[in-house]
């Protein structure tokens, strides 16, 4: 069969590959913020004793392959996943559905994408591409974070989908079924569950450092690290923070735009201003978002390593604690339907 | 953020891709475009890869006093820790520990080094004669 599938570029990995997936399925409509936003893309936390890559380990995101199941859930859409024990089995799978002409979202690492930056290649294992074909022995791969299609030779192709570590692909291949068209009303439910699901994980989940309280915990943390690490140690824990909240599209700023575009994109489908204005608050957030990373900037560039430039980079994040949490609080009390 | 104030500091990213960035247009509405970089994220990886490339440098010190064996220098290299190379290997971590001893990598059997050869992409004998 022909490859058809049409290459969307998108801010996160895992939006853009299922978009791409439903829209390829018909669903014309779905746009990567209303992907995000109905999938509740957004979370937050903080989890404390853990190190990745020898440095603070924060997630921005809901777990990943959430985003794709609950809008598909919201939407009536059944998702097939699939992970193998076997790599041979996991081969011949993929090659069988580019025989049936059926493009699928694959789990990669990306320490081994030969088409990545060099600087990119770490071992990180939640990348999601979009595979729909194989000419010449070469897989034909259409990856979000990419602007054009590209390829993969199959031991490559082996190698990301069997990279080890953390968040194991284990050959990992999705794709949604029994795709139909939807009614405008069931766009409007999935916009509202998804919505008043990330209100209420970012407002009432328990504990201190999950939701907008985990904000303020990594603001906490902050306060302590130059007596506890010394500086040099430190300034490379906020470099960390940095490159986790705006590495290519996930996290911090880059999330909050979405989002904001999200409730933008929302009020098309449920006319309300207040979804407007909560819009401009998430807009708000990210540039406070993108502020407290230019702040951090200074501190691991090494220009100020002061404790109150740690101080200051706390308070930034506190002060986005407090603005989000107003944003969140005003979304649940929003009635949509 | 504004579409004008999309940041475009050339970064690694350079040749090879763009950011999408979700941005506000003139009329206060959302659109996308497309960013080469920002300085910010810019200084944020080149200080990991500093760090990546000290560490390295110490490990190939340390190889070369005779300290540890050159498979704690190729895990450094490869961006692994023990845990990792553990999944990649299917040693045990407790095992692998004991083969950054250079006696006992000395004493290794081919079958070993293999491993860990095919893991780090090298040969064999480039694995045992690294002198740091």
């Amino acid at each position: 069969m022909e490859p058809n599938y049409k290459h969307l570029q998108a801010a996160h990995c895992e939006n853009g590959v299922a978009t791409g997936l439903l829209r390829h399925h018909g669903m014309e409509f779905m746009t990567e913020p209303l992907m995000f936003g109905m999938g509740s893309g957004i979370f937050y936390i903080h989890i404390p004793f853990m190190l990745v890559n020898g440095g603070p380990a924060i997630s921005y995101r809901s777990m990943p392959g959430l985003i794709f199941s609950r809008t598909c859930k919201a939407l009536g859409v059944k998702v097939n996943r699939k992970k193998f024990g076997s790599e041979q089995e996991a081969v011949d799978y993929l090659n069988k559905q580019i025989q049936l002409g059926n493009p699928v979202g694959c789990q990669v690492g990306v320490y081994n994408l030969p088409y990545f930056p060099a600087e990119y290649r770490f071992h990180f294992n939640a990348h999601n591409i979009v595979v729909f074909g194989k000419e010449n022995g070469l897989y034909l791969v259409s990856d979000p974070v990419m602007e054009t299609v590209t390829t993969l030779t199959e031991e490559d192709m082996r190698k990301v989908r069997f990279a080890k570590g953390p968040l194991e692909p284990k050959g990992q291949v999705y794709y949604p079924e029994n795709v139909k068209q939807v009614s405008k009303e069931q766009i409007r439910m999935a916009i509202a569950k998804g919505i008043k699901k990330t209100a209420f994980e970012m407002l009432y989940i328990p504990g201190p450092i999950a939701g907008v309280s985990g904000i303020n915990y990594t603001a906490r943390q902050i306060r302590k690290w130059r007596d506890k690490l010394g500086p040099r140690k430190a300034a490379l824990y906020v470099g960390q923070i940095v490159r986790m909240q705006e590495e290519i599209g996930t996290g911090g700023g880059g999330f909050r735009f979405l989002y904001a575009a999200f409730l933008e994109q929302a009020n098309g489908y449920i006319a309300n201003d207040e979804l407007l204005r909560i819009s401009d608050e998430f807009t708000k957030a990210g540039d406070m978002w993108r502020a407290s990373a230019i702040n951090m900037g200074r501190i691991f560039k090494g220009r100020l390593n002061e404790q109150k430039d740690f101080e200051e980079s706390a308070n930034m994040l506190d002060e986005i604690a407090a603005v989000e949490k107003q944003a969140y609080k005003d979304l649940r009390k929003l009635k949509l339907l | 953020m504004k579409k004008e104030d999309v940041p475009q500091d050339p970064s690694a990213l350079l040749g090879v891709t763009r950011d999408v960035c979700y941005v506000k247009d003139k009329d206060g509405k959302y659109t996308t475009d497309l960013s080469i970089g920002w300085d910010v994220k810019k200084q944020a990886l080149d200080n990991a890869w500093d760090d990546i490339k000290e560490r390295v440098a110490e490990a190939a010190l340390k190889v070369k006093k005779g300290e540890i064996s050159p498979i704690y220098y190729f895990m450094e290299l490869k961006l692994m820790d023990v845990g990792l190379l553990s999944s990649y290997t299917g040693f045990w971590k407790m095992t692998i520990r004991r083969h950054f001893r250079p006696a006992v990598f000395k004493a290794l059997s081919d079958e070993k080094l293999a491993v860990y050869a095919r893991v780090f992409e090298i040969t064999s004998e480039e694995l045992k004669h690294f002198k740091g």
